[in-house]
């Protein structure tokens, strides 16, 4: 209900309780924490959801990055990190859009281009009710973070060196 | 009991067609068309592919957890099943009747539920259908699509959802797994800094609703031939029914008649459902069928959701939407419409509802008040019925002395509809694909009559790389002639 954003906004989705779906949010609760510990929290918005929709084009207004995290089925392993652009040719869509469609979106409601996005894919194996996270996904995890984390230092440097 | 085209005779001699999963449908669907040479259609099913073990997840747990974890069972209706979880608890804790603030900060909830599912499903699942066609290029049938080619439809529906979803974060108290609604209440009511906060934009979002329930009719309007009749088939409605005969979507009745519009049960307690439903179970699918059991499985099945609950309250209890609600009865004629596209000009009179509800629960000074809790005597079961956005939602459970949940059980507003989902489509492949070649512009007419019923056939998994769509033309031997596939 403020009229100021955070510089940054990391946008995670995933269903805790459907195995390693729940990459994303066990990702966005990690930083979370480690953002506060370094004191840095207030130049981040993060938000957790069910999954990516059109809304959340409204959640980059104003930010000068933004970063999605999701679980992947058949994507590489470990994880991706990158960068992503604005597509309106995706074919079909579901109850869910992926992130370049979500940045099409924001062209056409807010206008303007969208803030720089990049794409944090872990790869998962397993997707079913009520099961953990996967071993497979626990490791995918593990190697996702310090890139994470390196890849949060490198947007607050950008900041700094803007200032 | 099967119906016609549910089972084919030697179907180890057709042609097997199979949209798997169904696109812009939340969970596993499967749709299998069986062709003989002269791609005449056998035999059609939409299955469910996916075993989802609610129960399983639920039983065992404390109950005062159910109405957070429950929310965990669906990414796109969260909030419906959190309520029904703290409505059948209530009777748990011995809440027999909740405060003013408890029972108006959850309907302020379930109404913002309502209108943001309902602005996802017409706005940017079915507007690519509906305004642009069901042959259309499929790279176009999307909400980008819709986006690019009507820029402030596409962007009221982004803001109309995220009205919704705003009043859900401020009285859930979470954008997502919101913990607002518990046993015998809530924990929280609205500040005035919150109440001022939707009040400011919610004429404007009335007026939005009222303007997207002309553009769903004037689609009907335009053309009648295709709309009063695509996905057609007679069938039962039921739904919950308030004071008066009155729509309420937050709590009621049963109330069901029969394809003619006369009244088959009414007034019947939730706690009653299963003198009054049964569920069969079939061989080739997760999902079950209910009906009703005074007239057995033959008949007795029927839909629920939008196009049943407009047609089976005898007014709305706010003046806008009734007055579009008798705009869509004159149109029908005097007799229930049953056409599958009813359902979108349903859904956006029931989302203008939620609107106008909102408004004045906006103007009600209970929202803010302090009394949240009401407990009495401890309960051994209890029932939550709902009107999801999608039908009626129950929720039933026993808690044993320990607390923990001991039986559980839930029928999701799909299941109710599942074995009308079938008939449309049914009905959609004898009408457009019989006969003739397969192409992808047909068999998007199975999706666009499933897609009416807007279905939500399992829970959130949406990682990357999930939830492709594929067709698959199989020949008589089980050879994989050709597929197709395109990421979500």
């Amino acid at each position: 209900m403020s009229a100021s954003v955070a510089p940054f906004v990391v946008l995670a989705c995933g269903n805790p309780s459907r195995g390693d779906d729940a990459l994303g949010p066990l990702l966005l609760a990690r930083l979370d924490g480690w953002l506060r510990a370094e004191g840095v929290a207030g130049h981040f918005e993060l938000i957790e959801d069910f999954q990516f929709q059109v809304e959340h084009a409204l959640d980059l207004q104003g930010r000068a990055a933004a970063l999605f995290i999701d679980a992947g089925e058949g994507t590489p392993a470990p994880f991706t990190l990158r960068p992503a652009q604005p597509d309106d040719a995706l074919g079909h869509g579901t109850h869910a859009i992926p992130p370049a469609a979500v940045l099409a979106v924001y062209r056409r409601v807010v206008g303007g281009e969208p803030p720089p996005t990049s794409v944090l894919c872990v790869r998962g194996e397993h997707f079913a009710l009520g099961e953990g996270l996967s071993p497979a996904a626990a490791a995918h995890l593990e190697a996702a973070w310090p890139r994470l984390q390196t890849f949060c230092h490198d947007l607050l440097r950008a900041m700094v060196r803007e200032l | 009991m099967t119906y016609h085209l549910e089972t084919a005779e030697h179907p180890e001699k057709l042609r097997r067609v199979a949209i798997d999963p169904v696109s812009r449908v939340e969970g596993h669907g499967k749709v299998t068309l069986l062709l003989d040479e002269d791609n005449k259609v056998r035999q059609v099913r939409l299955h469910i592919v996916e075993f989802r073990g609610f129960e399983k997840f639920i039983q065992g747990r404390p109950y005062w957890e159910v109405p957070v974890m429950v929310q965990r069972l669906c990414g796109i209706c969260p909030v419906s099943h959190h309520l029904a979880a703290s409505k059948a608890m209530d009777a748990i804790v011995g809440a027999k009747r909740l405060t003013p603030t408890a029972e108006k900060i959850r309907r302020l909830m379930h109404y913002g539920q309502i209108m943001q599912s309902h602005a996802l499903h017409f706005f940017h699942l079915c507007s690519p259908d509906l305004l642009f066609g069901f042959d259309s290029e499929v790279g176009q049938r999307n909400i980008v699509g819709v986006a690019a080619k009507h820029p402030e439809t596409a962007r009221r529906g982004v803001l109309i959802r995220k009205f919704g979803q705003e009043a859900i974060r401020l009285t859930a108290g979470k954008r997502i797994h919101g913990t607002g609604s518990i046993p015998g209440g809530v924990n929280k009511s609205l500040s005035v800094e919150e109440r001022d906060y939707l009040l400011k934009d919610i004429y404007q979002i009335v007026a939005w609703c009222r303007d997207a329930v002309h553009l769903a009719r004037e689609l009907h309007e335009t053309d009648p031939a295709l709309y009063n009749s695509f996905g057609i088939f007679r069938s039962h409605f039921m739904s919950l029914i308030g004071a008066d005969g009155q729509m309420d979507l937050y709590d009621g009745r049963l109330r069901a008649r029969d394809d003619s519009g006369a009244i088959h049960f009414d007034g019947v307690a939730q706690a009653d459902y299963e003198k009054y439903i049964q569920e069969e179970v079939k061989p080739w699918s997760y999902m079950k069928f209910p009906y009703f059991r005074a007239l057995g499985n033959e008949r007795g099945w029927y839909k629920v959701g939008p196009l049943a609950r407009v047609q089976n309250c005898d007014s709305i209890p706010t003046p806008l939407a009734d007055a579009e609600r008798r705009e869509f009865l004159d149109y029908a004629g005097g007799m229930p419409m049953h056409t599958a596209l009813g359902y979108h000009w349903t859904r956006m009179i029931e989302m203008l509802h939620a609107a106008e509800t909102i408004k004045d629960l906006l103007h009600d000074p209970d929202i803010l008040g302090g009394d949240l809790m009401t407990t009495g005597e401890r309960g051994f079961e209890g029932f939550g019925m709902i009107e999801a956005p999608r039908g009626t939602l129950i929720h039933h459970y026993r808690v044993d002395e320990n607390d923990l949940v001991s039986m559980c059980n839930l029928i999701v507003s799909t299941t109710h509809n599942n074995q009308a989902m079938n008939e449309a489509i049914r009905h959609v492949a004898r009408r457009y694909l019989h006969g003739r070649e397969i192409t992808e512009g047909l068999l998007n007419h199975i999706e666009v009559a499933i897609r009416a019923y807007d279905p939500c056939l399992s829970c959130a998994t949406h990682a990357l790389g999930k939830m492709p769509l594929a067709v698959e033309l199989v020949d008589a031997a089980g050879t994989l002639v050709h597929r197709l596939q395109r990421d979500a």
